[in-house]
């Protein structure tokens, strides 16, 4: 038996209300809100989110593959995949691997991990998929696509969905575009790509699945279709026959269209609420189709919550303004701060990689004193070199004291900036993202977050921020 | 422990340019004429200086950084950096290198050009890509300040009280970078810079340079009669990091602590509000004053407020703190601001500070605070 055995998403705090757009473009809205990506944030990091959250239960031990899939990568070269899995802090032998360009690519990961998994490469394999796409100022895409990532964690046992079987079709169609140095997606009409392309692809597909497998639609409980918009998906449902309330909903209200990370969210959304036994079937759409039969099992109903999907969706923040949206996404161009501006250095990064991309600090052996980053030698008592190396990521912390700098030029002045006590007294020293400056105070609780600090010599220089408590929902502090 | 420094060595004269925007003078000209004013005031020329020590955090390199300006050539002269200690630092070596009896006299030199960079605040000095970034000075102090607040209920009010004590100090000093007064209504309406700390709870950045010529104690008076001995020089470097370092509580710098111990033990000073005339400290922000009136021993932990509110540190109270201004009023040039706080607490003790003098001082402390922060230094001078 494989399967998936956690699933969790991650959601960034701000959301844009759509009617900001239609203000903005004196336009008309589809209504609701979508989740945009804070100015520290890319693919990278938000899979970074999704995949700590779904192995937080598991460990990490038994993972040996890490899959990223993104149209949006942050490099054009250099492999996501291998930073993903020192900040999971995973084993060196993990088989890591970049799939992009598709909107499948999320899909095509799931299926190529599964082969590793069935095959006993890799005893689990960890799926990341992650978004942030733009459409140009004014464009349906603009108001559609929203940022989020969701990670897949694919076992032997304690599974809460069971792999029952796969369908792919590839199509040369094309809907979407992007060249590598462009910043904005391309497309065509939508008659054409939605109604005709879309919909000609996934019924093609579902109907081959089906007739693969001697099943009908009848024997799934929930189809899930991260459809292009609202009106394409009633028209695949139209052209499927399919019930109602066998359509998964495709989250655009409060999310948007998460690019790559969509099919993942929407099967996040659907074993929630899935009873065991139920069938699921994911119909994947990208450059042809990746198409999933799914089977959720007791365990899934004992994993109520686990996704994160909520907790994300509570914790929020609504952006002021499409300005402020625009300055998020680097669109325009702001007077840059009169400080110097941030540099970096490839070898310091990589001899401080244990502390800044794996959070670690040390505890000394001989006096028990907690220190962070990684020293030679103890604070306390200083002995030499006797350290256990403790991971930090995951651990709760409250921020000791803090300041509101507007000094230092940030896309989203006020920096706050922090000096959090982890628990076991040890002390991070980083900026606060995801907050209401209003509301910071001293003895705050706050969990940390792998964000992009700046960006130098073209590189991106990544490390971990504290932000208030978001995991357990509600917003609780912003 | 070993000897102290007390009155071994003696400042004979002294200099110090105008603080402030010079965007007319380069490092060269504020040199020349911080020097040029120590040789008149001592009545000793170039030939006289056997060695010299020049403290600079970000305006030059090397000790011909020095020479090349005054043309003191073929004599031992050391660039010194201790972050915004740097000034006091180039003192104290000069000192212990006079007090070791290798020279009879000496230069040490101070000073900083901020201004021609076109950028806000001081160059990051942090030396990682990413471990601290998003530090800044105001932002480092803002964090004891917020912690402070915290623990003892205080407000900005409090702090306001400090800047505008020092900007009516500055007000009556013809070399300092501000001369006016200001209320604590404008300190508490000014934008802020890192919250809690607005405008006016920061020192400005600043362009100025400083000069001093010390000679063993025993020559001075043949050179002038109103020379000023060194009664102490202590200097304590803390961690770079405290942001990271376990357990470090935010209230005060055991820099201070320890430095303060230290000189107090050399001159002989016990109850330093009463036994000290005058004190010339680092307020490069109004918290960090505050913090040093309790590092220092001025007042107990916690209690500083009461000793603000009583006027205790005002020019007219128990121990006037700041009388030239302090870096709030008269600026802060990293390397120059050490031997900016000598100069006054010199001119003090000679009864030569105008407006501003304080009555019959016989003995006068100097703090500089430098890093993040953790580097103290001071120097207590006396009558002899």
């Amino acid at each position: 038996m494989i399967g998936i055995k956690s699933i969790a998403t991650y959601v960034p705090y701000f959301r844009l209300n759509r009617s900001e757009l239609a203000r903005a473009w004196k336009g008309g809205s589809i209504g609701g809100e979508k989740a945009v990506a804070n100015f520290d944030e890319d693919s990278l990091t938000m899979a970074a989110e999704a995949g700590r959250y779904c192995v937080r239960d598991w460990g990490r031990d038994q993972i040996r593959g890490l899959f990223f899939a993104s149209t949006t990568p942050p490099y054009g070269e250099k492999s996501s995949a291998s930073i993903l899995s020192a900040v999971l802090d995973l084993p060196k032998e993990t088989f890591t691997m970049d799939l992009s360009d598709s909107l499948r690519s999320g899909t095509s990961a799931f299926l190529t991990a599964l082969n590793g998994v069935q095959q006993g490469a890799m005893k689990e394999a960890l799926i990341l998929a992650a978004d942030c796409r733009l459409g140009r100022a004014g464009s349906e895409l603009e108001q559609l696509g929203g940022d989020a990532s969701a990670a897949v964690l694919l076992s032997t046992s304690n599974l809460l969905a069971t792999f029952e079987g796969a369908y792919t079709l590839s199509d040369p169609f094309i809907d979407f575009w992007r060249q590598g140095d462009e910043i904005f997606i391309n497309s065509w009409e939508d008659r054409f790509i939605k109604l005709y392309g879309f919909t000609r692809v996934i019924t093609e597909g579902i109907k081959g699945l089906l007739k693969k497998y001697e099943l009908t639609l009848a024997d799934f409980a929930k189809v899930i279709i991260p459809a292009p918009d609202a009106r394409t998906l009633q028209e695949v449902t139209k052209q499927l026959g399919l019930k109602p309330n066998q359509v998964q909903d495709p989250l655009f209200a409060n999310i948007g269209h998460a690019g790559a990370a969509q099919a993942f969210l929407m099967l996040a959304a659907a074993l929630e609420e899935a009873k065991g036994g139920d069938r699921l079937l994911l119909a994947n759409y990208g450059d042809g189709c990746d198409l999933l039969i799914l089977r959720a099992t007791e365990q899934a109903e004992q994993a109520r919550g686990k996704t994160y999907l909520a907790n994300f969706l509570s914790s929020k923040n609504a952006l002021e303004n499409y300005e402020k949206y625009l300055t998020f996404k680097g669109t325009v161009e702001k007077e840059p701060p009169r400080r110097p501006a941030p540099d970096t250095s490839l070898p310091v990064l990589w001899r401080d990689r244990k502390s800044v991309l794996a959070l670690y600090g040390g505890k000394c052996q001989k006096c028990g004193t907690p220190h962070y980053p990684l020293q030679r030698v103890c604070f306390g008592c200083k002995a030499k070199d006797q350290f256990a190396e403790v991971r930090l990521a995951d651990k709760k912390g409250e921020v000791y004291t803090f300041t509101k700098d507007n000094l230092y030029g940030v896309v989203d002045p006020p920096l706050v900036m922090t000096v959090v006590e982890i628990e076991g007294g040890y002390r991070i020293y980083c900026q606060m993202t995801d907050r209401d400056p209003e509301k910071v105070k001293v003895g705050m609780p706050v969990e940390m977050t792998f964000r992009k600090l700046h960006e130098a010599r073209g590189l991106n220089n990544y490390f971990w921020k504290c932000r208030p408590v978001r995991s357990e929902g509600g917003g609780k502090n912003g | 422990m070993a000897e102290s420094i007390k009155d071994k060595v003696a400042i004979i004269g002294m200099g110090c340019t105008k603080f402030g925007e010079n965007w007319e003078w380069s490092v060269e000209d504020m040199v020349v004429d911080a020097v040029y004013e120590a040789y008149a005031d001592a009545g000793v020329g170039p030939e006289a200086i056997e060695a010299a020590w020049v403290g600079t955090a970000y305006s030059g390199a090397g000790g011909s950084l020095l020479g090349d300006i005054i043309k003191l050539h073929d004599i031992p002269i050391t660039r010194v950096e201790n972050f915004c200690a740097t000034g006091m630092e180039a003192f104290r070596n000069a000192c212990y290198a006079v007090a070791a009896g290798v020279y009879d006299t000496v230069l040490a030199v101070g000073v900083e050009k901020l201004k021609d960079s076109g950028l806000q605040g001081l160059p990051d000095s942090m030396p990682r890509p990413v471990l601290g970034v998003g530090r800044t000075a105001p932002g480092s102090f803002a964090l004891i300040a917020s912690r402070y607040f915290a623990k003892y209920g205080i407000g900005k009010e409090t702090l306001a009280k400090i800047a505008v004590k020092n900007h009516r100090h500055g007000a009556l000093n013809p070399k300092a970078h501000f001369q006016r007064e200001i209320t604590i209504e404008q300190v508490l309406k000014a934008p802020i810079i890192a919250w809690p700390l607005g405008l006016f709870d920061c020192c400005p950045t600043t362009d100025g340079a400083a000069a001093a010529i010390i000679t063993r104690q025993n020559l001075a008076p043949k050179v002038r009669p109103d020379y000023i001995p060194v009664k102490a020089l202590a200097l304590s470097v803390s961690s770079m990091w405290p942001q990271f370092r376990p357990g470090f509580d935010y209230l005060g710098f055991s820099a201070n602590v320890t430095a303060a111990q230290s000189a107090y033990q050399q001159a002989g000073i016990k109850d330093p509000l009463k036994e000290l005339d005058l004190a010339e400290v680092h307020d490069c922000f109004t918290i960090t004053e505050l913090i040093i009136y309790e590092d220092l021993g001025f007042c107990p932990r916690g209690e500083a407020k009461r000793f603000i509110d009583d006027g205790v540190f005002e020019l007219s109270g128990e121990l006037p703190v700041n009388t030239d201004g302090g870096l709030k009023s008269f600026g802060h040039p990293i390397g120059a601001s050490g031997l900016r706080m000598i100069y006054e607490v010199y001119k003090q003790l000679q009864g030569k500070a105008g407006p501003r003098q304080v009555k019959n001082p016989k003995l006068g402390l100097a703090h500089n605070l430098g890093g993040t922060p953790q580097v103290c230094c001071i120097t207590i001078l006396g009558l002899p």
